[in-house]
């Protein structure tokens, strides 16, 4: 029987990145390295006014005194911030007034990857802020949406158009001493999308941030950020792919939400980064921080994210609930497979009174996977009322990967009711047979199988999301079980 | 339509079958019955197809062809099917999706199209009548929760689903009540036809009050030590498995 698991397991394990092609794109790049000089090229390149640039030194110089942290159960390479190209663009007109301005072989490259630039080969109202390598290329249904007085645009024109706007807000959720990745964003990123929904409006579409990593050598530092005014609520979505290389390549992206009285936001990722080879050979190193405030009363902020991709993930999207009755949710599947790592999970912060909190959280490792779920339940002393659940669930293929929980509880007010559940579990070499009897592969059955366990996460995804993550789960997983 | 010869098996190197000869022909109904531990759901396993019971010896040939060379879901779609004597629960996998998946890998299989989720949602609706299904068990995880009846149940409706040419049924009266047992053999006898064929493997004679078999194996220490037309399950049910032995015993004496 153990025999019989280890070959099942040893078969699933060679699936194929679907995304990992390279587009030969004429490329604006700046020297490697990262120093003032740098800093000071990429705030030109982008025409920016003094107090951004300001920022950003701010931030290179902070970053210098800090250390990359150390505490995530990951056993990261040593990263050679010196080796890295932090701005690259493809060329292209200053400000692309119609398509037919936009590089054809940029449109075939997103064409390819299924996200169309033209707006009317979008089948369902899905807005997209196309960003490759450090620039957005194309924002589409601006201009219908802003007919409902919602900005969606890329974070470089939102500095130019609304800097009034971006200046209020840039910074206050994660600020630009954060952490070792988010100061060394603030320092250099280079575009993402900015979104603001005004009072009282319903986003009638869903907006989407599509990040490509096409050049080599270089890192995407992106930044987004959204605010979402009283009474309205929008749903965003973001994915993200990469060639295949046998380099790591830096990702470290920032995304601020800030929600204000009865508005929601709900934030959705599947997350498809090159994951390197079956032998552990190249990939994205994926080190973000996300994190969203509540600061009006009955606010609420949902992440969703299908982790499937990267080398390496370190990643945990936080609600700080600081509005009264406000509530924060995260909802997430991470898939290993091969040598991938992932410590990923979420903080939750509860600062205003009756706040409250949901974390479901899927692991699922297998080949030599590590998987940890860490996250931090805090009810400060003022959140009366305060609730959370946490559920987290790992699931093995095999016996070769590794599932890690790592809960943290920090409640200092007694009316706080906190409840944490944690299962382990093996996909059973009776189930693939089950399945195997009703006529279906192990392949599609562990397909199956997986979906099913990651099924109360992916129902919270929009509709085509859903689809495709599921597909990608099934993807991830090839060759993991036979 | 099955033939299996001299067929051997051994777990974990421990001889469970001990050379089986069995002809199935279409249209038949068999039942094999036997005490406890005699290698009845073996019998089924290697049939079906499960690795842990590892054939030593014989041939097991259908329609033709060696089912011993193909692989669990080849012999499903060619066919095949198993009731299981404990169905397996799969968290999260509804009814509805884990059978549109195994019919539409059927009809893969035979070069048909899939099936729309219309016709598909019919074809659930017309055969859960016929096993008298709960509408609300096809939206539920597969077995998950499910009364040890509902399993059964569940397994006679995936059965009459997927239209099988020969079905094994493995102890599927096991633990049911005697309304659960006449639904169950009910769709069994539903399901008959000149072309199709069932082995029905159990521990009692009460099924084959519901299922009348063509023929009656009694499988004793991994040999079919007797086999009869339906009366044998009577005879079975008065005098007990005991007899059998004896029988068994004597000769081996001699």
């Amino acid at each position: 029987m153990a025999k019989n698991q280890d070959n099942i397991i040893n078969d699933v394990t060679s699936g194929d990145y679907k995304y990992g092609f390279y587009s030969d794109i004429e490329m604006e790049q700046i020297p490697k390295g990262l120093n003032e000089d740098i800093i000071h090229i990429i705030s030109k390149k982008k025409n920016e006014p003094e107090w951004l640039l300001e920022f950003r030194l701010k931030a290179f110089r902070h970053w210098q005194t800090m250390k990359m942290p150390e505490w995530a159960n990951l056993k990261i390479p040593p990263i050679d911030y010196q080796g890295i190209i932090y701005y690259s663009a493809p060329i292209q007109k200053p400000s692309p007034e119609s398509l037919d301005d936009i590089d054809p072989e940029l449109k075939k490259t997103f064409d390819k990857l299924g996200i169309p630039l033209e707006e009317q080969k979008h089948l369902s109202g899905v807005a997209v802020d196309a960003v490759m390598d450090s620039v957005s290329v194309k924002t589409t249904f601006r201009e219908t949406l802003a007919e409902s007085g919602i900005i969606f645009c890329s974070f470089s024109d939102a500095v130019k158009e609304y800097p009034e706007l971006v200046r209020r807000y840039l910074g206050t959720v994660v600020p630009y001493t954060d952490n070792f990745f988010a100061t060394l964003n603030s320092a250099v990123f280079s575009d993402g999308s900015f979104c603001y929904i005004p009072k009282g409006v319903r986003c009638p579409m869903e907006l989407s941030t599509y990040f490509r990593i096409n050049a080599a050598n270089t890192g995407q530092f992106e930044r987004t950020l959204l605010v979402a005014d009283e009474e309205s609520y929008v749903s965003y979505l973001e994915g993200c792919t990469a060639p295949m290389r046998d380099e790591n390549q830096l990702h470290a992206a920032i995304v601020e939400i800030i929600v204000e009285n009865n508005a929601e936001v709900k934030y959705s990722t599947v997350q498809n980064w090159y994951p390197g080879d079956k032998n552990g050979k190249g990939g994205i190193f994926n080190f973000v921080t996300k994190r969203g405030l509540c600061r009006g009363e009955n606010s609420k902020i949902s992440w969703t994210q299908v982790e499937t991709g990267s080398a390496i993930t370190w990643k945990y999207p936080s609600c700080i609930l600081r509005g009264d009755n406000s509530t924060g949710e995260f909802y997430s599947v991470a898939v290993t497979n091969h040598y991938q790592q992932a410590d990923t999970g979420t903080k939750m912060i509860h600062i205003g009174k009756n706040t409250k909190s949901t974390i479901v959280s899927k692991g699922i490792s297998a080949g030599r996977g590590q998987n940890s779920y860490r996250g931090l339940v805090k009810v400060l002393k003022n959140a009366t009322g305060a609730r959370n659940f946490s559920q987290c669930d790992s699931l093995l293929l095999g016996d070769k990967c590794g599932a890690h929980t790592f809960p943290y509880l920090e409640v200092e007010n007694q009316t706080a009711i906190v409840e944490h559940e944690a299962t382990t579990s093996k996909i059973g070499e009776d189930q693939i047979f089950y399945c195997n009897q009703r006529g279906i592969s192990t392949e599609d059955a562990i397909g199956l199988i997986v979906n099913g366990y990651a099924r109360e996460v992916i129902n919270k995804l929009p509709m085509e999301f859903a689809v495709e993550a599921q597909k990608l789960l099934q993807i991830s997983l090839e060759g993991s079980v036979g | 339509m099955l033939v299996i010869k001299n067929l051997r098996a051994a777990i974990e190197g421990k001889a469970i079958l001990k050379g089986i000869t069995l002809e199935v022909k279409p249209g038949e109904i068999h039942a094999i019955m036997g005490p406890n531990g005699s290698g009845k759901s073996t019998l089924a396993a290697v049939l079906a197809g499960r690795e842990f019971a590892e054939v030593t010896e014989g041939t097991v040939t259908y329609l033709g062809r060696n089912l011993l060379e193909m692989a669990p879901e080849d012999r499903s779609k060619e066919g095949i099917f198993l009731g299981f004597q404990y169905p397996i629960e799969i968290p999260g996998v509804s009814m509805v999706n884990f059978m549109k998946t195994a019919v539409n890998e059927h009809r893969k299989h035979k070069g048909l199209e899939p099936l729309s989720a219309s016709d598909f949602l019919k074809l659930m609706r017309e055969k859960k009548e016929l096993v008298e299904i709960d509408s609300k068990l096809a939206n539920r995880s597969v077995n998950e929760g499910f009364s040890g009846g509902e399993k059964k149940k569940n397994e006679i409706f995936q059965m009459a689903i997927l239209e099988p040419k020969l079905a094994i049924l493995d102890e599927t009266d096991s633990g049911l009540d005697i309304d659960a047992l006449r639904i169950v053999a009910n769709g069994v006898n539903r399901l008959k036809r000149p072309d199709n064929a069932a082995i029905v493997i159990t521990h009692y004679q009460r099924l084959l009050d519901y299922i009348v078999p063509d023929v009656v194996h009694v499988l004793y220490d991994g040999r079919i030590v007797k086999t009869a037309g339906k009366e044998l399950a009577l005879e079975l049910e008065k005098k007990g498995y005991d007899w059998i032995k004896q029988d068994v015993e004597k000769k081996e004496v001699l």
